[in-house]
């Protein structure tokens, strides 16, 4: 479970400091799922690289279970980045020169996991997003839905605690963007794992059980 | 995973990968041809050196020379007596041959052979003389006897009362006619035939020199001169006074080269002749290997004061023709065209990796922000320029050796002359004067003092000490230059993988969240 106390994230903008966040202090319970909404430029993408282990805050802390992301070195940061937190983006970040499988199995990759368990548990995973008969297609032989399935199997091949999901269906038209979201919440429901999704949807905001809008830097419950 | 992420990634970007390869392929290219055309021209180098100073001698040692301490010097002197000479019919035949060391040939202590041969790491010397036989003969007119003239003085008799023509010399009017003879000789250890001169040359015909030689009048000639002189093995030639035997002629081991000499004989002889009793030119010596060159150099110069020891590798700045322009070309030009077009080819490579690094911003993000440590990210980038660069490595191995075979084909002949110091100012092409000598004694005046030089010698001696020689220029293309080819693509892949990699390392895995471009 998250728990953020006092964080305060500043960019230096050219000559001008940026209040990305200021004072957040928020909690996020095991298994809850968390719609963030707000603005473009008002924090969501700071709080959820906050979330995500991906930067750290100018001061405050942020604890994931016991460690805390704010104080761990890089390499700690990867570690748990690769073991316990699935992403999901807005561009699907596939690896455009691999195929669906591959892409799958670079999330195992820093895991140390053998080839042969390694190939198997990625097409489990292809199987369980629909696409048990596109693992050896690239991502440019793939929809956008199809595209942003194998993103959600890299996420969840790994087995992790938290899926943080960043505009999973901008790039997505209303038909595909449903598919995706009730996938997303099938996992969640099924693993148990938290959701936090950051999206300016609110059609999709309002599926959550627990919506927070940033403005300004500053969260609010909704 | 690796590989796997490698070969895709390589094979997904090829243009990327074409681009830089090819760089790469063809900086090594030219490497391998410029370093193997450099490897062919030392080894033409060494070539025309052996047929001056033989197989396997490392470093010569000859004496620096020295200002004549005589007044005359070392130049030419012939003194004939007044009753010299054979007359026949009014004209007197007059010949002697001398046997002196070359003009700029300073001599020194045979003991210093023993000396040389002490030197750590010395496996081989061998002392050799070299020396220039001028034979001077010609006719004049007869010489009178009469009281009422001035009388006979010198070679020349000139008439005071004007009442008698002159008579006899080869016109038959008083005048003169000389011939001037010239050739080298070299006076050599006949026992030690494993370095010097002798070890670069075939048997064309007769023997060599055998160490029962010592003491005796034999001699050896070059085979070219011998044909130009008309002589031939069993004949004989006047050295220095004395008739020498022939008993062997040899030919030079490369093609259209004399021989380091126009006549070898046996170094006693060579030096009692000479009156250099006791005295050598020329040390060659060879080293127990060749890493012990420079050492070598180095104490022979201390043990042997006032000499010059010469390395083959002085020796080769002394090789001239387009030998030594090919030379100078592969080692300036050559040099730098090849590492400016490498250092091209790195920056070309760096270039694009970073530009590749820079592209795939995101995608790298990503890889972080799913848990790829920066090890593993930047692994991977230096992996593709390695490969990239192996690639482009093999493909210049082919170019380059593509483009040796075509030079071998081709079999660019280059000329080099290599001027042993022991003759340098030797002067050629003194011959033509010798057509003077008809017109300028016919002895139309009256006073009859007409005279000329036949100087057919001056130009053999010359050949012989400028030896020029026609070498094909083969490039070789050894294993270690195909090692320093592979090593080169590695570390230009590896340059351009510490680039892009520094660059992906420093990248945030929050560019993960980039929205799209």
């Amino acid at each position: 479970m998250y728990t953020l106390s006092n964080v305060s994230k500043t960019y230096k903008q050219s000559s001008r400091t940026v209040h990305a966040l200021t004072d957040v202090n928020l909690s996020i319970g095991d298994g809850q799922h968390v719609a963030i909404q707000g603005p473009t430029g008002g924090g969501k993408s700071t709080l959820l690289q906050m979330l995500g282990g991906l930067d750290r805050p100018s001061s405050g802390t942020v604890m994931l279970g016991d460690a805390e992301l704010s104080r761990l070195p890089d390499r700690r940061l990867a570690g748990i980045r690769a073991k316990e937190i699935g992403f999901v983006f807005q561009g699907f970040n596939l690896i455009p020169t691999l195929t669906a499988q591959q892409n799958v199995e670079t999330a195992l990759e820093p895991l140390g996991i053998s080839g042969e368990q390694r190939s198997k548990r990625a097409a489990d995973a292809l199987a369980s997003v629909g696409l048990a008969d596109r693992g050896s297609h690239l991502p440019s032989e793939l929809s956008g839905g199809q595209q942003q399935r194998v993103a959600i199997a890299r996420a969840l091949v790994k087995e992790p605690d938290v899926l943080l999901a960043d505009e999973p269906t901008g790039n997505l038209d209303e038909e595909t963007r449903d598919e995706i979201m009730e996938l997303l919440e099938g996992m969640h429901r099924d693993r148990g794992l938290t959701l936090v999704v950051v999206t300016h949807d609110s059609s999709i905001a309002r599926r959550a059980e627990r919506r927070l809008v940033i403005k300004h830097g500053a969260v609010k419950e909704v | 995973m690796f590989f796997t992420y490698l070969r895709r990634e390589l094979a997904g970007r090829r243009r990327q990968t074409a681009i830089i390869a090819t760089g790469m392929a063809l900086a090594i290219a030219l490497v391998i041809i410029v370093t193997s055309i450099s490897a062919g021209v030392k080894n033409a180098q060494a070539k025309v050196l052996e047929s001056v100073y033989g197989v396997g001698t490392d470093i010569t040692v000859t004496q620096t020379p020295t200002a004549p301490t005589t007044a005359n010097g070392g130049r030419q002197q012939f003194q004939f007596g007044s009753g010299e000479g054979q007359t026949t019919d009014g004209t007197t035949t007059v010949s002697r041959s001398r046997l002196t060391s070359g003009p700029g040939t300073a001599t020194f202590d045979a003991t210093e052979l023993a000396t040389v041969s002490g030197v750590k790491n010395v496996s081989a010397a061998a002392a050799t003389l070299s020396l220039r036989n001028v034979t001077f003969s010609g006719q004049l007119p007869q010489r009178r006897q009469s009281g009422t003239d001035t009388g006979a003085t010198g070679g020349q008799t000139a008439p005071t009362d004007g009442t008698q023509a002159p008579q006899g010399g080869p016109d038959g009017a008083g005048g003169s006619a000389f011939d001037v003879n010239s050739f080298t000789v070299l006076g050599l250890d006949p026992a030690a035939d494993a370095i010097g001169p002798l070890s670069a040359v075939t048997l064309a015909d007769g023997r060599s020199l055998a160490k029962s030689d010592d003491g005796k009048a034999v001699a050896v000639l070059d085979a070219d001169y011998a044909t130009s002189a008309s002589l031939a093995v069993g004949g004989t030639i006047d050295i220095g006074g004395t008739t020498f035997t022939i008993v062997g002629t040899v030919a030079s081991n490369t093609a259209d080269s004399a021989s380091a000499s126009n006549v070898y004989i046996p170094l006693d002889m060579a030096q009692s002749l000479s009156g250099e009793t006791g005295k050598v030119s020329t040390v060659y010596v060879k080293a127990a290997s060749s890493t012990d060159i420079d050492q070598v150099q180095a104490d022979i110069q201390k043990a042997v004061p006032n000499s010059t020891v010469s390395t083959q590798a002085d020796l080769a700045s002394s090789v001239s023709g387009s030998l030594a322009t090919a030379s100078s070309l592969v080692a300036g030009l050559g040099l730098w065209l090849s590492i400016a077009v490498l250092a091209a080819a790195f920056l070309i490579a760096i270039l694009f990796t970073i530009s590749g690094v820079t592209r795939r911003t995101r995608e790298f993000g990503t890889l972080k922000a799913i848990g790829w440590s920066n090890r593993r990210v930047v692994g991977q980038v230096a992996g593709e320029s390695v490969v990239q660069g192996l690639i482009g490595g093999v493909l210049g191995i082919v170019i380059g050796i593509v483009g040796v075979v075509i030079i071998n084909v081709i079999q660019p002949t280059l000329t080099g002359g290599a001027s042993q110091s022991s003759f340098a100012g030797g002067r050629g092409g003194a011959g033509g004067t010798g057509a003077a000598a008809g017109t300028g004694s016919t002895g139309e005046s009256t006073r009859g003092t007409g005279g000329g030089f036949s100087g057919r010698g001056f130009g053999e001696a010359a050949r012989a000490a400028a030896a020029t020689t026609n070498v094909v220029l083969n490039a070789p293309v050894t294993l270690s230059i195909l090692v320093i080819a592979v090593a080169l693509a590695v570390l230009g892949g590896l340059l351009a993988g510490a680039f892009g990699g520094w660059r992906a390392a420093r990248l945030r895995p929050a560019e993960a969240l980039r929205s799209v471009a």
